[in-house]
């Protein structure tokens, strides 16, 4: 253990630490505090480690047998060195000191920065004490407790079993679920040193139906972080029941006619609009790169005064609920747009640096291949003083988004995404399931389009893939209406 | 990362000791480098040297388990096993994956050289002069948003039990540029092209450039288009994405599980135009860092999928093949359930069609040059897809970019509603095809 700080360059070779292997504690201390030194001496204007160890799991279910149980484990480190406006990142799965340092060595040879000479004074760096928030919440104790190999397989095919029984003319039934147990160290050269263990699980179906011609396939989804007894509480009866009732529905319906609707989206995962069609172009990532209209309009109108919408690290055990972001900051709450006014961006510590927004918890990564940026956490629309009916009432003929699927967005702010269940509205009424839609629009246009919304607030988990990666999060809204939008079809 | 021959030796003193017999292995490491610039300086640099195993274990009732694990040294190799071997005991019963035959087969000309790696100083030079020229090649484009110049090493090895061993090494560089203007009173454009290479030498960057901004310039003067109708032209890249899209119609994996537009059933039938013939051609000359053997050791070949029209072809693993009487054809995953995925497709014209038809002289086609969200407007298993794309109407030769639209289809519908297979083919990432006219696509704009 090293206990000077007055270390010279010479004396790396021989340092022989020690650190736990089995979790990430306060023995990683010294040889990171050591490593960021080093690369503070080297030139580095600012230098960060991100170590991860990660324990995976997925199970599949096909009709009634299970196929598929695949444990993944991971371990590994990257290392983040700035210089001016350039950096650099190193990935490594060699987490022994002389792994780090020369992954370290690598990263400051790229930038053009060489190690101190043999004798040159290497500065400790003065790491915080470690805020540990796996420890404060108690998640060392997680994984033992997630559903064993033996009870994943039982639910899922009790799950399946209740498909065959709830659907009709089924053609094949799913049943998945994965478990990602992750355990992250963050350790910087402005003293951050913190600890977390993120514990994130998924279950859902996917049932394929036929009748001659007919097919639909549709699937369902629930998410949970924090939770280790999640598995066991599904309630697969409801969910069943839910998409066989939507398959049903979709396997004999029209194809959508295309043109300007007017829409209300369903509240729950409905909120793909938002995170499409505006929250990818507040994140710091966009800004740096001049591709979002909104990069300088803080303070200005840019929504409907309807709307309202916030993104969160912390929202109970949401699927993008965070205790600290990948960088070692506490997750916050920031209010994005307050009844159509921009009042911030989400920033990572790079983002900040070169754009000026404040950090806001926002810097994350798929795993340690990757460099953190901003993303979205757990993103939605607030509630609104509307009910249903009224926003059903005031659309002669449009659409009724009930289910969708994923989207994108562009360089230039044009968004679309895939609607799963549709169904037409005539003269405030639902009269029929149609399918085939795509929703498309530029964003600028559209966040002035979304006119009211409801009381009914619903998470939904999804998948965002960005530049650091895919990473979990949440999207969500009550039932809004869409004033109008164009609907690809046949 | 260890050796082969050091894997190999963990793999089998760890298995003996934990009393495991029969296991395979296969890994991967990569040495990566990539940059990326902004307004002439470097934004990011990216290095990565990492490596990956998949074990699978048989265990005594020859049921299996599979681990995939970072972590290649004897401990870390050591718990994948163990891990694999305690998910042997839920392990399917029916149809258990095991060793391809053909694993143990030799292989002519397995790859082992790798290109020069570039220092990332001249990465990086290379990558601000491409931004600067995209630049200055209209008064129009602003900036170049997404830009990155990588070269990446590949070694890949699979091992088994029964004496399989095999290991090859690749280099692949690559550059992507991707354009955006901003006009005053206009809407911004954008528009991207890729190139990918042996090495950072022989990368064609300049053609990169051109392209990204002949793209971008097209697209300056765009207008709506009327929703109807329309003969459709697929660019290669356009093409080959909607094919990958609904590659279950070829996946006998899919079939086998019902999760296909196919059933075994299908060989032999007519399901596209007799003008078409494609093959997966992972040993395609055109394939940078084509490999040689899969995921379960088979070697790859060329498989031909359709042959004027007529589907006489599955893909196969060694299970898949067992299963339904066929060879393995090299296009398995290892997995606790084996995957089957296409390697390089080759599509070609295979008939005459009853008329040429050219861009130059065809009047109100539609040029689609690139199919977006296909994550969200592809049903696979409906055979369907809706999709925004970027593209032009043509006229007599005359462009116009298409502001904003969508096109809708049946996949089935259209590889019978092709009209004509264009003679040239180009490469793109995903393989080589020509030009496709499909006839009667719902085109949604204004």
């Amino acid at each position: 253990m090293l206990t000077s700080t007055l270390l010279l360059s010479n004396q790396l070779p021989n340092l022989q630490y020690s650190s736990t292997s089995e979790r990430f504690d306060d023995t990683w201390e010294a040889p990171l505090a050591t490593l960021l030194g080093l690369g503070r001496a080297a030139g580095a204007d600012f230098v960060e480690f991100f170590l991860e160890r990660r324990n995976y799991i997925s199970c599949l279910a096909e009709d009634d047998a299970i196929t598929s149980i695949s444990p993944s484990l991971a371990t590994g480190a990257g290392v983040r060195v700035f210089r001016g406006k350039a950096d650099c990142y190193v990935s490594t799965n060699n987490l022994t000191f002389s792994g780090l340092k020369a992954a370290l060595e690598k990263g400051l040879s790229i930038l053009g920065l060489q190690l101190p000479a043999p004798n040159a004074f290497i500065p400790e760096i003065n790491l915080e004490l470690l805020r540990d928030y796996a420890t404060k919440r108690g998640k060392d104790g997680w994984l033992p407790l997630c559903s064993s190999i033996r009870e994943m397989g039982e639910i899922l095919l009790d799950g399946t079993a209740q498909l065959q029984r709830k659907a009709s003319h089924v053609q094949s039934r799913r049943a998945t679920y994965f478990r990602d147990w992750q355990e992250v160290l963050v350790a910087a050269s402005d003293g951050t040193f913190a600890r977390d263990i993120r514990l994130t699980q998924s279950v859902g179906f996917n049932l394929l139906c036929a009748d001659g011609a007919n097919r639909a396939s549709i699937g369902e989804r629930a998410g949970n972080t924090s939770d280790a007894n999640f598995l066991r509480t599904w309630d697969y009866q409801q969910a069943s029941e839910q998409i066989s009732e939507s398959a049903g529905k979709m396997l004999y319906a029209d194809y959508v006619e295309s043109g300007t609707y007017p829409i209300i989206m369903a509240n729950h995962f409905g909120g793909v609009i938002f995170h499409e069609a505006c929250g990818h172009l507040l994140e710091t990532t966009q800004i740096e790169r001049n591709t979002s209209p909104f990069a300088d309009k803080k303070g200005e109108k840019i929504a409907h005064e309807s709307l309202t919408a916030w993104d969160e690290g912390r929202a109970d055990n949401a699927f993008g609920t965070i205790d600290m972001d990948d960088e070692g900051m506490p997750a916050q709450r920031t209010l994005l747009i307050e009844k159509g006014v921009l009042k911030n961006f989400l920033a990572d510590r790079t983002g900040s640096w070169r754009t000026g927004h404040p950090r806001t918890g926002s810097g994350r990564r798929q795993n340690y291949t990757y460099a953190a940026a901003s993303r979205m956490r757990n993103t939605y629309i607030a509630t609104g003083e509307y009910s249903i009916d009224d926003l059903f009432s005031s659309i002669d003929k449009g659409i009724y988004c009930k289910k969708m699927g994923g989207g994108s967005v562009g360089a230039t702010g044009q968004f679309n995404f895939g609607v799963d269940e549709a169904y037409l509205i005539e003269n405030g009424k639902i009269t029929k399931p149609l399918k085939g839609a795509i929703l498309i629009g530029e964003a600028t246009e559209i966040m002035n389009k979304i006119s009211m919304c409801s009381q009914d607030l619903e998470l939904a988990p999804g998948f965002c893939g960005s530049v650091s990666g895919s990473i979990y999060t949440t999207v969500g809204q009550p039932h809004i209406k869409v004033d109008s939008i164009t609907v690809g079809g046949r | 990362m260890a050796t082969i021959n050091e894997i190999a030796n963990y793999a089998k003193e760890n298995a003996e000791k934990l009393g495991i017999k029969k296991f395979d292995i296969y890994g991967s490491t990569v040495d990566e480098t990539s940059v990326q610039v902004d307004q002439g300086e470097p934004k990011q640099v990216k290095a990565s040297n990492r490596s990956g195993v998949t074990v699978r274990v048989w265990n005594e009732d020859n049921t299996m388990g599979v681990t995939s694990t970072t972590d290649v040294d004897p401990k870390g190799l050591e718990l994948a096993l163990k891990t694999a071997y305690e998910a042997s005991f839920f392990g399917v019963k029916e149809n258990v994956p095991d060793f391809s035959p053909e694993a143990t087969v030799p292989i002519d000309n397995t790859p082992h050289d790798k290109a020069a790696q570039a220092p990332v100083a001249e990465l990086i030079e290379k990558l601000v002069v491409a931004e600067k020229e995209l630049l200055s090649a209209h008064p129009a484009i602003k900036g170049v948003p997404y830009n990155g110049l990588a070269q990446r090493d590949i070694d890949r090895f699979y091992l088994n039990s029964e004496g399989a061993a095999r290991i090859e090494s690749h280099s692949i560089a690559s550059v992507y540029l991707y354009s955006k203007t901003e006009e005053e009173g206009k809407k911004p454009r954008s528009a991207g092209a890729f190139r990918i290479n042996r090495g950072v030498e022989n990368l064609d960057i300049n053609g990169c450039i051109q392209e990204t901004a002949d793209k971008t310039i097209s697209h300056l003067n765009y207008e709506k288009i009327k929703t109807g109708k329309y003969l459709v032209v697929f660019s290669p890249e356009a093409f080959l994405s909607l094919l990958g899209a609904f590659s279950n119609l070829f996946n006998a994996q899919n079939i086998l599980d019902n999760q296909s537009l196919s059933t075994p059933d299908d060989l032999g039938k007519q399901i596209a135009s007799p003008m078409l013939s494609m093959a997966d051609d992972a040993l395609h000359p055109a394939n940078i860092g084509a490999e040689s053997f899969d995921g379960e050791g088979t070697p790859t070949r060329r498989i031909s999928i359709i042959e004027n029209g007529v589907l006489t072809s599955f893909l196969h693993s060694a299970g898949t093949a067992k299963r339904m009487n066929a060879q393995p054809t090299g296009n398995a995953s290892i997995g606790a359930k084996v995957s089957v995925s296409p390697n390089f497709f080759h599509v070609f014209r295979s008939a005459e069609p009853e008329q040429e038809l050219s861009l130059e002289n065809a009047e109100n086609v539609v040029l689609i040059d690139d199919l977006q969200a296909l994550h969200a407007g592809v049903k696979a298993l409906q055979g369907s897809f809706s999709l925004p794309f970027d593209g032009w109407l043509i006229n007599k030769g005359v462009k116009t970019s298409i502001e904003s639209a969508t096109v809708a289809g049946d996949f089935l519908e259209v590889l019978k509603s092709i009209v004509c297979v264009e003679k040239e083919v180009e490469l793109t990432p995903g393989g080589v095809c020509p030009r496709i006219w499909v006839n009667e696509l719902s085109i949604t704009g204004d």
